[in-house]
């Protein structure tokens, strides 16, 4: 076993969840490359989404990923980093507006 | 620094025995990866057989006025391999007689070679149905006596296919040297004046397109669209196809590999996209590599390596298309490149 959590050569391994269960491994695979061909939506621009969307759930094996899908369809690092920035500022902004959460019960409580 | 090749730096890795050995070893040899020609018997592919001879590939010479860091030649101006006009004359004898149907000369920079204008014309004579030069662009710029290479070019109707890693300056310039995006564009541009790709134009520019890192090409489809908006947008460039080429972990590309880590990654990343549709037509059934000093390969690639043809024929003064159809093609780990995803190939994607 490795010491740390988060082993690089384990995102190799993906495909392995399937032989603990191969019905629902298997749906799960069908399902992603599905969602990824090329649809309403081109798959470069899913590509940016899903990088996106790997930096909001903090995933260093989807980073991993969708950095190198990125390079591979010739995406930008300017278009990279505005994609994670799109995250971020959604993320962020999630954040934040929980302060009218704030806002409305201080309100509240106070005479 | 300005990078040399392999050779001059007297690199372990300059030596090919040393590249096979490190192809075959580590995560092959301790089976977490399966030997290429193991990966090709699951589906009857082994041996590895040719089909009809289409394209003799000849390598004029190593030498090169670019070191690019990717290079699977390891070719740089260090370099003094150069192919003879004797070498020259027994090709033309080969070129005259071969059921192929496409010359294709490459190099190093084969505009190089001082030979290589005269070659070009004599060869042009045999009247070969498809006659390719690759060209790395930068040469036509990078002396006088090279300046009227498009006009050359145009006089013997040559295919052109040339090298241009991205449309864009960073990443052409990061993998084969400074200022060599510049001039690869104006080089494209002086194609193009001569009538290269215009409409209507029988004369042919293609551009080869290959990742500059650690990662596969993707659809080549939909990167040629990419290029061709680009190029157009931006300086009013045409061309005809883009091929998609993956690099092979061989000579500088594989120590790339190594010295940044990617190495086990990339490999299990090529065995991953083994698709083996690819192998029923990868490069090596249609082709026969002659290298500068006469000898026989599979392919370019195999040329690097030093693995010659498995046949009785091995040398171009001994050349027999029907012996040569006969044989095994050699095979090791670094084939894995040329069937990974749709396939690659010195013409772009092949499956």
């Amino acid at each position: 076993m490795s010491k740390n959590y988060y082993d690089p050569a384990d995102l190799r391994k993906f495909g392995e969840i399937t032989e603990w269960s191969e019905e629902l491994g298997k749906k799960f695979f069908d399902y992603y490359g599905k969602v990824f061909e090329e649809g309403a939506l081109s798959a470069r621009e899913k590509s940016l989404i899903a990088l996106a969307v790997s930096h909001v759930v903090k995933c260093p094996y989807c980073i991993d990923a969708y950095t190198k899908d990125g390079l591979q369809r010739g995406i930008t690092k300017e278009e990279m980093m505005e994609a994670v920035h799109a995250g971020a500022a959604i993320e962020s902004g999630a954040t934040l507006v929980h302060g009218v959460q704030m806002m409305n019960k201080y309100k509240k409580l106070s005479m | 620094m300005k990078l040399k090749s392999l050779k001059f730096r007297k690199d372990d890795l300059s030596s090919p025995a040393n590249q096979l050995e490190y192809l075959s070893n580590g995560i092959f040899k301790e089976n977490e990866l399966p030997y290429f020609k193991d990966k090709i018997a699951e589906t009857g592919k082994f041996p590895l057989k040719p089909k009809k001879l289409e394209i003799l590939q000849i390598n004029l010479g190593y030498m090169c006025n670019q070191v690019c860091a990717h290079c699977h030649v390891d070719a740089g101006p260090d370099r003094k391999e150069i192919m003879t006009r004797e070498t020259m004359l027994q090709c033309l004898e080969v070129i005259s007689k071969t059921g192929a149907h496409t010359l294709d000369l490459t190099g190093g920079a084969p505009e190089m070679n001082p030979d290589f204008r005269w070659f070009v014309e004599e060869a042009s004579k045999v009247g070969i149905k498809d006659f390719i030069v690759r060209s790395n662009l930068t040469i036509i710029l990078a002396n006088k006596k090279y300046h009227d290479l498009p006009e050359f070019f145009k006089k013997h109707n040559v295919h052109v296919v040339s090298s241009l890693p991205f449309y864009k300056r960073e990443k052409t310039d990061k993998q084969r040297g400074n200022g060599v995006f510049d001039k690869s564009i104006k080089a494209l541009q002086m194609l193009n004046e001569v009538g290269y790709a215009r409409e209507d134009s029988k004369l042919k520019l293609d551009l080869v397109y290959n990742p500059s890192g650690a990662f596969l090409p993707t659809d080549q489809a939909s990167m040629e669209r990419d290029f061709k908006k680009a190029l157009k947008e931006d300086f009013n460039i045409e061309f005809d196809n883009l091929f998609a080429i993956t690099n092979l972990p061989i000579s500088r590309f594989l120590e790339y590999l190594i010295a940044s880590d990617n190495y086990e990654d990339y490999m299990y990343a090529l065995v991953e996209a083994y698709n083996p549709a690819a192998v029923e037509n990868v490069m090596c059934t249609n082709t026969i590599s002659v290298s500068w000093d006469g000898w026989l390969y599979d392919c370019d690639f195999n040329q690097m390596l030093e693995l010659k043809v498995n046949s009785k024929v091995k040398h171009i003064s001994e050349y027999n298309e029907d012996l040569l159809n006969d044989r095994e093609i050699v095979i090791s780990q670094h084939c894995y490149g040329c069937t990974a995803g749709a396939g690659s190939s010195c013409q772009g994607s092949v499956a």
